[in-house]
């Protein structure tokens, strides 16, 4: 007797358990909506397909605001690193950033014990290879064996498996990273329904053997010895713990001059690859032919796992054929008789171009169908968790018929990398950088949770103890801060002592706590002596008054800044705009215009090829029409 | 970083911004209009009169006084929602020539205006559903057609030099924001070990040359639009063959000047490096042959348009009542004296017109020669001395006297006393490109702050950032990702 093939029904569906999978899926079931998550491997859930880490600058920066949204990735992290590092710390606070090594064993078995033990979220191994759509909604995907899942929202995070293939020298492999199967299919679909596909590349340096590297010519590099967690849910005494090395070697004129006489033989400088490669994690092949000054670059050896003796070689990303990759790991010093695991390859694959997408993450012209991770055209797997966990929150947000969580650039780093991502015309993997950030001395690690936390418990993912929590906190800051700028301190002996015992001058005439707090060699923390109204503050606590009364000069500036944008921001464009029908309008603009659909003024402004001008014509207009709405 | 603020605030319409909003025309009276919050507050900085401050005084009233040394001024004070942009506007009638409306323009932005987009009145007015709805299109196009043109013009006005030079600075300017951008990025391939000392010197050297530039915007401005300047002297002194002599000597070119009044203006004529706008060259060249038809009294008038008044006397004749009147009110005034006829037997001296001065307007004439004896000149003296008068011996027969006023007006309308310059100097014309790099300059000045107080490089990107912007306003230039770009092409980050 025939069977039907398979039906199912569930409020969400995610395609692709990565790090954007992950968080989409883990949001959406904490949400109680039903969801199911498909992964072509089961074993590759939440997989480090490259390097090594969690966070680093301005990548960390993510780690915290998933978390502090109530994202999982700083959690799975925490339980999971080997080595731990907080950087730039003798720069400013916006820009310390963690940055973790990871058991990349660990880290996947740990997320994948997430999920399964998250209620409302089932774990099916399969391609999807097809969307169901019917007029503009999104209504479910077909597996390749047919059977029809059905759902109110579809969550594309496909990663870099879309018709992919991996390359190195001649050989050509048509498969995901690291052998794992390809996505061949979902593609078709997706073009067939109107998405704009396009072609991107990335790549990643080989494995090596650890019993085979000479340590003793390599400089150690430790982790640090007090250990910060990402997440506020970890206990800080569970991550102290005895932390991994990383080595520090270089290449040389032996390792150069033999990647230039092979150059040739790479499928990018041999036109093979046709996909657009970022430019900020250059190949060693990149590396050697632009800046042909250096005489030398470094190579970082890194632990992959503790179940593995396999080594990471960061910093020589290559698509070499074979031989010339061993013979060019032999000329590193350490690595002479260096035995490879697994090749460096590159690797192109299909994506989109983000400018369909609604700053939500929903397809502009698909309702109910979102994406989110390396297949909306960005690199990095904190950029990936970042938007999945948007992603996820929005397809709840959908389904639930509530409005979407919307992060704007003055709130936080996933802000400006979504903005960025959807308003902009991206030519290659799109990378966060602290840079982006207009506001980063406003956003920073530091302060994640004040400023991310409502957005988190409006949506559900918080409890009203942690938004309380959060809100009390923020008062006790304040309240602090008020009081300081109001100490005064006399230029009296005792007082001149202490300042003579931290290093700073001694006062001539009175001066207020603030202004000893701004000298560079002191802190809130350290004049705890000149201070005894002083209430006893959580660390994290007096970090942030610290921090505010330190850069005063600055934040304010910055929050004037954030005030004008979110001015801007609040104009708002109505979303049938006829760009045709506004006169004036320089036909370049138009089609930028045309094109993106910005949401406010704000975004149109950041469009390529909009220029200030344009912007006036278009307030004019919209004016006229009665068009604009002020929030 | 990404530097959206400006575009920020040219859409939120929150600056305070300032114009000469009676276009060019040289000669009448020109009205410098301030429209914003802080209009009445900036325009209270550089005011002095009876009435002052004005943000005491009631809507819609006109108030008489000073801007600064500058010029006599009537103010008129609109308040919001009562004016053209629904702003508090205040509008400054000032007499003086285009010299002068300049200058007080100037103060107006330095006390803390911001020189008005093309259209930007206009604009405000309009959004503030000052103007009628059915105008959105001509404002449109007003917005983006003078848009253009000045993108257009401003392409044509920047030297190749100026913007080479600029853009240079905002290259150099770029690169160090892209060095710091790229440590902290990958903080373990870049150290910045000793980079402060090195953004400090070159801080200063940036601040240095822009700051030469600024400085050089008086000149370029006086250099480019000539001098408003009336000839005056009673009947039959000569005026008007000195006039002939200006506008056909050789090194004089005659010019029409468009969109100006035409009898007003005249002519254009060169004399030596300067320009002179010759105002009603035409009423001089007209009342010579019916020598009482037209008295002192009518060129008593006109004087209060210009910026320069060449007081001609007859050394052939005595001095006379006439000569008197016009000394007097040649108070507060630039001008020179030619003692022409120098070819003539002579009735009068130097001294003589030196008393005239003297004796009339209370100041102290000092001649050319006994500068350089009065070498411990009080402020008072040094201020007098440049506001007093030169007398120059002239022939308009023989053009004696010519070489003496060129270097004359050199000195009083110069910086430098019209030093020569060099030949690679670039001098500023345009007020808003005067704007953009003070304000670069105030940024490397907190950079240069922030160096020296110790305070982390991730702070110095942000004036950084804010000089190079200001830099590419001038250029037309948008920041866009111009430090994403310079970071990756000029530095090897990334794994």
């Amino acid at each position: 007797m025939a069977m039907d093939v398979i039906h199912e029904n569930y409020d969400v569906v995610v395609v692709g358990a990565g790090h954007a999978g992950c968080e989409a899926a883990l949001a959406c079931a904490r949400l109680g909506l039903e969801t199911i998550i498909f992964t072509v491997s089961m074993d590759s859930v939440a997989f480090m397909p490259c390097n090594p880490h969690i966070g680093g600058s301005s990548k960390g920066h993510l780690v915290f605001e998933i978390d502090a949204l109530g994202g999982e990735m700083g959690k799975n992290i925490d339980k999971t690193f080997l080595q731990s590092k907080m950087l730039n710390t003798s720069k400013g606070p916006a820009v310390h950033s963690l940055r973790c090594q990871a058991d990349k064993q660990m880290y996947s078995l740990e997320m994948r014990k997430t999920l399964q033990h998250t209620d409302h979220l089932a774990l099916r191994q399969a391609e999807v290879c097809e969307l169901i759509v019917e007029g503009e909604k999104i209504c479910g995907v077909k597996t390749l064996s047919g059977a029809t899942y059905y759902a109110k929202a579809v969550i594309l995070c496909t990663g870099t498996y879309l018709n992919a293939r991996c390359l190195f020298g001649e050989v050509i492999e048509h498969t995901g990273p690291n052998g794992l199967k390809a996505a061949t299919h979902l593609t078709d679909s997706l073009v067939a329904n109107g998405v704009k596909m396009q072609r991107f590349k990335t790549g990643t340096p080989a494995r090596i053997d650890g019993r085979t590297i000479h340590y003793e010519e390599m400089t150690p590099q430790y982790g640090d010895p007090v250990v910060v967690p990402f997440s506020w849910h970890t206990d800080p005494a569970t991550v102290q713990k005895p932390q991994e090395l990383c080595y520090l070697t270089y290449t040389n004129e032996k390792t150069h001059e033999l990647i230039r006489n092979n150059l040739d033989r790479s499928p990018i400088y041999a036109g093979i690859i046709e996909g657009t490669g970022p430019r900020y994690c250059p190949s060693i092949e990149d590396k050697v032919v632009k800046f042909s000054d250096k005489s030398r670059h470094q190579l970082f050896i890194e632990p992959e796992s503790l179940f593995t003796n396999e080594m990471y070689i960061d910093g020589m990303s290559s698509s070499l054929p074979e031989e010339v990759q061993h013979a060019m790991i032999h000329t590193v010093p350490g690595l002479e008789d260096a035995k490879v695991v697994r090749n460096a390859y590159a690797i192109e694959y299909d994506c989109i171009s983000a400018n369909q997408l609604k700053l939500s993450l929903e397809f502009k012209n698909i309702h109910g169908l979102f994406s989110g991770g390396q297949f909306n055209g960005s690199s990095g797997y904190e950029e990936a968790a970042a938007q999945g966990l948007i992603a996820g929150i929005n397809a709840a947000m959908y389904v639930k018929g509530e409005e979407p969580l919307i992060l704007d650039r003055s709130t936080s780093y996933i802000g400006v990398l979504i903005d960025d991502l959807v308003t902009k015309v991206n030519r290659e993997p799109y990378r966060m950088m602290t840079s982006r950030a207009e506001y980063r001395l406003l956003l920073r690690q530091d302060n994640a949770d004040l400023r991310l936390t409502e957005f988190g418990h409006k949506v559900g993912l918080l409890s009203d103890e942690r938004a309380a929590y959060i809100e009390k906190k923020e008062e006790v800051i304040q309240k602090e801060i008020d009081r300081v700028d109001s100490v005064r301190v006399g230029a009296n002996q005792r007082v001149n002592d202490v300042l003579t015992s931290l290093g700073s001058a001694p006062l001539g005439t009175g001066a207020s706590l603030a202004e000893l707090i701004r000298r560079p060699e002191l802190s809130y923390e350290s004049l705890n002596s000149l201070d005894p109204d002083r209430p006893d503050l959580p660390s994290d606590f007096a970090n942030e008054v610290n921090i505010d009364i330190k850069y005063a000069g600055y934040i304010d500036r910055q929050k004037k800044q954030v005030e004008k944008f979110k001015a801007v921001e609040g104009k708002l464009i109505p979303e049938n705009l006829d760009y045709q029908k506004v006169p004036s309008l320089r036909i370049e603009a138009r089609q930028k215009l045309e094109a993106i659909r910005p949401v406010n003024i704000g975004q149109a402004s950041r469009i390529g090829g909009v220029s200030p001008a344009d912007i006036s014509v278009l307030l004019v207009y919209l004016k006229s029409g009665k068009y604009l709405k002020e929030e | 970083m990404n530097n959206i603020e400006r575009q920020t605030s040219y859409a939120a319409g929150e600056d305070t911004i300032a114009a000469i909003a009676t276009g060019r025309a040289a000669g009448g009276i020109a009205i410098i209009r301030i429209s914003g919050d802080r209009a009445l507050s900036i325009v209270d900085e550089i005011f002095r009169g009876p009435d002052a401050p004005l943000s005491k005084v009631p809507a819609n009233t006109i108030h008489y006084g000073h801007i600064l040394d500058i010029d006599e001024v009537l103010v008129s004070v609109f308040r919001a929602p009562h004016s053209y942009t629904t702003e508090d506007t205040v509008e400054i009638n000032c007499h003086g020539g285009l010299y002068a409306a300049d200058r007080v323009l100037s103060a107006c932005i330095e006390a803390g205006a911001r020189p008005a987009e093309p259209g930007e009145f206009t604009k405000r007015a309009y959004l503030s559903g000052r103007i009628d709805l059915s105008e959105a299109e001509a404002v449109a196009d007003i917005i983006s057609s003078d848009n253009e043109f000045s993108l257009k013009n401003s392409e044509k006005t920047l030297s190749g030099r100026l913007s080479r030079e600029i853009d240079e600075y905002r290259q150099r300017i770029i690169y160090e924001c892209g060095f710091i951008e790229s440590a902290l990025d990958d903080p373990e391939h870049f150290s910045l070990e000793g980079f402060g000392n090195r953004l400090l010197s070159e801080c200063k050297e940036w601040i240095g040359g822009l700051s030469k530039l600024s400085a050089s915007f008086q000149d370029g401005k006086i250099l480019k639009d000539g001098i408003d300047t009336v000839i005056v002297g009673k009947p039959n002194v000569g005026k008007s063959s000195i006039l002939n002599l200006l506008s056909n000597s050789d090194r004089a070119i005659v010019t029409d000047v468009p969109g100006t009044t035409r009898d007003l203006i005249e002519e254009r004529v060169r004399v030596g490096e300067l320009t002179l706008n010759l105002i009603d060259s035409a009423g001089i060249r007209s009342t010579d042959d019916v020598v009482e038809a037209i008295g002192v009294e009518k060129s008593l008038e006109k004087m209060k348009d210009a910026d320069l008044v060449l007081f001609v006397c007859d050394r052939s004749r005595p001095l006379d009542e006439n000569d008197k009147k016009i000394a007097a009110s040649l108070s507060g005034k630039k001008f020179l004296v030619l003692l022409n006829k120098s070819d003539a037997e002579a009735v009068i001296s130097v001294e003589d017109v030196q008393a005239l001065f003297q004796k009339n307007a209370g100041q102290l004439p000092v001649s050319s020669s006994s500068l350089s004896e009065n070498a411990a000149e009080s402020d008072f003296a040094a201020k007098s001395r440049k506001d007093s008068m030169k007398i120059i011996d002239f022939s308009a027969r023989s053009a004696d006297g010519m070489q003496e006023l060129q270097e004359a007006l050199k000195a009083l309308f110069l910086s430098n006393g019209g030093q020569k310059r060099s030949d690679g100097e670039v001098l500023l014309t345009n007020a808003r490109h005067k704007y953009e790099i003070d304000s670069a300059v105030r940024s490397l000045t907190l950079v240069m702050k922030s160096i020296e107080s110790g305070l982390p490089e991730d702070f110095y990107t942000v004036d950084l950032m804010d000089a190079y912007s200001a830099l590419g306003r001038i250029l037309g230039k948008e920041v866009g990702d111009d430090l994403v770009e310079e970071i990756f092409s000029k530095f090897c980050i990334g794994k």
